[in-house]
């Protein structure tokens, strides 16, 4: 077995037989002629023969990726048209009395050359264009049309570098994936292969190419960048897992996308994703989740070298609600502190930090720094279905505090006629027992909870999240989590507030059960989950 | 002969697929365009020359108009560039 390494440019998993990719323009030859006349008519018949050709390309890649992967073929058409291009080769025919095939070659070199000698990499890269038209005419000249030999098996076809018009041309039924030993990630190559969802490995180097054989056993894996010749048992074994795992799973997402919620009897429950970064709204659309039930917004905080602007946030806010028009979007204040630093908030070393000045306790104690996420996010409201949630709340008069801000923030921007929403939601994170315990005075002060697992677990079995040796000791189904999740599903509900569950718990498809019996109203989970949970409420029924 | 001078504004510069698209605008009139940058100039016509000039975002450019309907030309080529450069 031997394992190269590229970049993968789509994740999925091919296992398959190898097949080396064969241009038809191969070796031209020099050849003397007396009838410049015809040889120029041959030209001529060629290159109409290769327009049509990028025609008839142009409108497959228009239907299979889209106009602007598409636009390269119409340039391509273009170039086969160009004014000096031709000349140079009637030139050549006329002065040398050669062949036109040679006539074309001599003419591409000379302005790949060109190209490759600017300065400039995007014009650098249109060296490869001049060779991808020319040997079209070439293929044309000698009468074949470019194209991949037939065969009924499916195959992964590896090159050098596939020009865009080849991997268009390439019978998608018949490519289980690509891999090339040159070009970059952004080539049109790769870009095209993401669009038709094929698995793609560009980069290998070029002693993949000496070593492979038409026929050889290989696997390409995608996610990684990693492509196997020659598998042993064992890695055929774990990849052919990773395979069937990602088929599964592509599967399931295929099925139930666009699916309710709902058990068997009846019983609906709402699936949210945790993101914490714009960069993540993608996968929510992606997983078909219902809203966002956590959004971390320490990334703002993170990313930057100086405590980020209300117009920072307030963009940002904006984007992400913009993103995801009629879904909910539940944005937590800012939760750092314990095992999240930010240098420039220089916050005093504590000797107990996940007990410590960390997340709403901040917030309190630096109101301006509160106020200002605040004032971006109801600034944001008016974009689209946004929900406030505040972490690490042990109090009623901590909740009575923040409530008292969000009021005189709103107070501040009526005054200034600056538009808010009427309807943003605000909730509390429960994620302290004492929260729990006392959620019955705290439902009435909010329209929601979301049930932090990963601190309440921490909180109240005492054991510190970020000691591994602590592991054995810790039940994530811990009957006295269990407990105070239902006591505060009750408490909310007797006070007409809703539930949630954001922690990890919550993508626990062993639990989903306790939690729909418990009338949890939505879980929010890592976008990768969403489908396997709602697939596990699907098949559940609370009748039996 | 008409001439005027422009700031290519797109990022990537006079690059293939707009260069082809003024090639086909500039076939629509008598006159001849030449696109002129620094000390080379090219026939607007020709996609691979005027592509080899190797325009950059923030170049100007210098367009020489010369024919019977010059006038219209230059304020054609000029919308042109407006809009896709």
């Amino acid at each position: 077995m031997i394992i190269y390494n590229g970049k993968g440019v789509y994740g999925a998993v091919a296992i398959g037989r190898i097949s080396v990719y064969k241009r038809q323009a191969a070796a031209v030859t020099r050849i003397e002629i007396t009838d410049k006349g015809s040889e120029l008519k041959r030209v001529e018949d060629a290159k109409a023969k290769a327009i049509e050709q990028l025609q008839a390309i142009y409108d497959k890649a228009l239907k299979d990726v889209g106009e602007d992967n598409a636009a390269i073929f119409e340039v391509h058409i273009m170039m086969l048209d160009d004014e000096d291009y031709n000349d140079s080769i009637r030139n050549i025919i006329e002065t040398e009395s050669v062949n036109a095939e040679y006539a074309v070659s001599v003419t591409a070199g000379n302005f790949a050359e060109m190209f490759a000698a600017m300065d400039d990499s995007y014009f650098q890269a249109r060296a490869a264009d001049i060779k991808d038209i020319s040997n079209r005419l070439i293929a044309c000249l000698s009468d074949g049309g470019a194209g991949q030999d037939t065969s009924d098996e499916k195959a992964i076809i590896c090159a050098d570098d596939l020009a865009p018009s080849e991997t268009v041309s390439l019978d998608k039924e018949k490519v289980l994936a690509f891999v090339t030993a040159f070009g970059s990630s952004n080539s049109h190559t790769a870009i095209l292969a993401r669009n038709m969802n094929i698995p793609a490995i560009i980069g290998v180097g070029e002693e993949f190419l000496k070593n492979i054989n038409d026929g050889d056993l290989a696997i390409v894996d995608g996610f990684t960048g990693e492509v196997f010749v020659d598998p042993d048992p064992e890695t055929l074994a774990k990849l052919t897992a990773k395979q069937e795992e990602d088929i599964a799973k592509k599967k399931l997402l295929q099925e139930l996308k666009g699916k309710e919620n709902v058990t068997v009897d009846g019983k609906k429950i709402k699936i949210y994703a945790n993101i914490g970064s714009v960069d993540n709204i993608g996968s929510v659309i992606a997983n078909d989740a219902g809203g966002v039930g956590l959004f971390r917004s320490e990334f703002l905080y993170l990313e930057n070298d100086d405590y980020p602007t209300e117009e920072q946030q307030f963009e940002a806010y904006k984007k992400v609600l913009e993103s995801l028009p009629g879904k909910q979007v539940i944005i937590r204040t800012l939760d750092i502190g314990a095992d999240k630093q930010v240098g420039y908030f220089n916050l005093d070393k504590e000797e107990n930090p996940a007990m410590g000045i960390r997340a709403i306790r901040i917030c309190l104690t630096r109101q301006d720094i509160f106020k200002t996420q605040l004032r971006a996010l109801y600034r944001a409201s008016v974009y689209g279905n946004l929900g406030i949630m505040f972490p690490m709340i042990t109090s009623v008069s901590e909740v009575k505090k923040i409530m008292e801000i969000c009021d005189s923030v709103r107070a501040d921007l009526k005054v200034s006629d600056i538009p808010f929403s009427e309807n943003v939601e605000h909730g509390i994170m429960i994620e302290t027992p004492a929260a729990a315990v006392i959620s019955d005075l705290l439902a009435p002060m909010v329209d929601f909870f979301s049930v932090g697992t990963n601190d309440l677990t921490q909180y109240t079995l005492a054991c510190d999240r970020q000691n591994p040796k602590i592991e054995p000791f810790v039940d994530i189904r811990h009957e006295a989590i269990l407990r105070l999740i239902k006591m505060s599903a009750d408490n909310a509900h007797a006070h007409g507030a809703w539930i949630g569950i954001c922690g990890e718990l919550a993508a626990d498809t062993s639990l989903t059960e306790t939690f729909l019996r418990m009338g949890i109203d939505e879980l929010s989970v890592s976008p990768s989950f969403v489908l396997k949970v709602r697939d596990q409420v699907r098949k559940t029924d609370l009748s039996k | 002969m008409k001439t005027f001078e422009y700031v290519i504004k797109d990022e990537v510069g006079i690059h293939a697929r707009p260069a082809g698209l003024l090639g086909k605008k500039c076939k629509e009139f008598a006159s001849t365009v030449t696109i002129v940058k620094g000390d080379k100039e090219a026939a607007a016509t020709k996609l691979m020359a005027l592509m080899g000039l190797g325009v950059k975002c923030g170049d100007t450019v210098t367009v020489k108009v010369e024919g019977d309907d010059e006038e219209t030309c230059a304020a054609a080529i000029e919308e042109f560039l407006q809009a896709n450069l």
